[in-house]
């Protein structure tokens, strides 16, 4: 049994750099694979709809008629699950988080209509 | 005799993370007895199961607790794909391996932070959490999430990590073991910390065992009994010794907890150092149909997973056994006798996780 066991670590700490980031000077720089949002690729998209019969959390709406693809971004639990069943591979995750949002909204997105039928 | 009062405790109370709440039977500063009440933050997630497909069920099951998550999924998946007869390819074994380490590593950093915290060692705390925000780090550029990873499914993992990032990781992980090999000084050999840990808690072998106590919070009281020796995932390719201590007190639980945390840094470097290249998932056909039971060992303790399927995309039935809740009769055996003051640390030497308890 000893004292002073901890003044190694609290002289260390004198002396280093602070663990903490400087937030908001300094800006989180995400890791490459992290699951911050999901993305679709509306020009690749076929509206099979595999997604949103996946998603364990109902977040994703595909209206095949009028060729839209909706999500909800505070139901979205960013587990990839549509990402890896995508047929099409057009879903994708982004790093950065869904920005804080006064009230839950839905987002959705359109396909533009296409000129030439061999570009899907 | 002293005049016998109830002091209740919890469901909240500043050293207690998750609600659980005590009634504590006092004879002056004593503890006579102690009425555990549990259920505070039942979530219903077993019943789900007939909500949800068996594939969907992994985020479900990840989503039992937010500290062992990886374990959870691991161990459904595992007890799927047993029912199932399907055999995860060798790599996708060792990343589980390696995962399963640093969720241990993570989970025993947090619980020597709160430790500290709850014998009022606030930089201590500090020192262990700026440890395992390292580990967490590791986690999110691994998985891509820093709580819950995702990256099980039935049949597999979903990520890969490469030759550099696992070189990348045992950098980190060095560093980590140099950084705690100097911590461990402060909590083993402090002459302050050691008054508030030693000679309180006691838990005898034969108490141990009689009450069905799992994990670090048994083997401090000489069971030697690891779930990992069973050779699940690739443990059984893995070298590793059980960690026992024999002096069942609140300082053994946090030496063999201690002595863990070095064991899998070890074990991720002998896995990194073993593992293979090649497929990281095998694709999986049909529904699951029969039943399993699988044990995984997590950083609390042997954690147990049903499941039964019917040959349908919905199971019947999954029901996970949770360490805490396996530890809670041996917990209220050692507050017998204590002082009420012992009562918030004796609580966390079995290092509880509620949300794990009630699901």
């Amino acid at each position: 049994m000893k004292l002073l066991t901890f003044a190694k670590t609290e002289l260390h700490n004198l002396f280093s750099k602070p663990a903490t980031r400087l937030y908001p000077q300094e800006p989180r720089v995400y890791p490459e694979r992290t699951r911050g949002h999901v993305e679709n690729d509306m020009d690749v998209c076929v509206f099979c709809g595999l997604c949103s019969k996946k998603c364990p959390t109902g977040a994703i709406i595909v209206d095949r008629a009028a060729k839209t693809w909706s999500i909800k971004r505070f139901s979205c639990i960013q587990c990839g699950y549509c990402v890896a069943s995508c047929p099409k591979k057009c879903i994708s995750m982004r790093p950065d988080y869904t920005q804080p949002a006064g009230e839950k909204s839905t987002e959705t997105f359109t396909q533009a209509p296409k000129d030439d039928q061999s570009a899907s | 005799m002293s005049k016998r009062s109830i002091v209740p405790f919890g469901p909240h109370h500043p050293v207690l993370p998750e609600p659980i709440h005590l009634d504590l039977v006092l004879e002056d500063e004593k503890v006579v007895e102690a009425v555990p009440s549990i259920g505070f933050i039942h979530r219903g997630l077993e019943k789900l199961v007939e909500k949800k497909d068996f594939n969907e069920y992994v985020y479900v099951a990840e989503r039992i607790c937010g500290i062992c998550s990886f374990m959870h999924g691991m161990g459904y998946c595992e007890a799927v794909e047993h029912v199932m007869g399907v055999e995860i390819p060798p790599r996708a074994k060792y990343l589980r391996t390696i995962w399963c380490e640093m969720s241990r590593l993570h989970s025993h950093l947090m619980w020597l932070g709160l430790l500290a915290d709850a014998f009022g060692f606030e930089s201590l705390f500090m020192q262990s959490w700026r440890m395992r925000e390292k580990i967490l780090d590791m986690f999110e550029a691994s998985t891509g999430g820093r709580v819950i990873f995702s990256v099980n499914k039935i049949g597999g993992e979903m990520k890969d990590m490469d030759g550099d990032m696992l070189k990348g990781f045992l950098k980190i992980l060095n560093e980590i073991e140099k950084e705690l090999r100097e911590l461990s000084k402060t909590f083993l050999d402090n002459k302050a910390v050691n008054s508030r840990l030693q000679g309180v808690g006691f838990l005898t072998k034969q108490q141990a065992h009689d009450l069905g106590t799992v994990g670090p919070f048994m083997r401090a009281s000489g069971i030697d009994r690891d779930t990992r020796n069973m050779g699940y995932a690739a443990y059984s390719d893995i070298d590793f010794e059980t960690i026992t201590s024999n002096a069942g007190d609140s300082y053994a639980r946090t030496e063999v907890r201690i002595k863990e945390l070095f064991q899998s840094i070890d074990i991720i470097r002998q896995a990194v150092e073993k593992i293979p290249s090649g497929e990281i998932a095998v694709p999986v056909k049909g529904f699951p149909d029969g039943e399993y039971f699988m044990r995984v060992e997590q950083p609390r303790g042997e954690a147990v997973y049903y499941v039964k399927g019917n040959g349908t995309k919905f199971l019947d039935r999954v029901r996970v056994r949770t360490p805490t809740f396996a530890n809670l009769p041996g917990m209220l055996e050692t507050l017998k006798g204590s002082q009420l003051a012992d009562v918030p640390i004796l609580i966390l030497t079995i290092d509880p996780c509620i949300s794990c308890t009630e699901r």
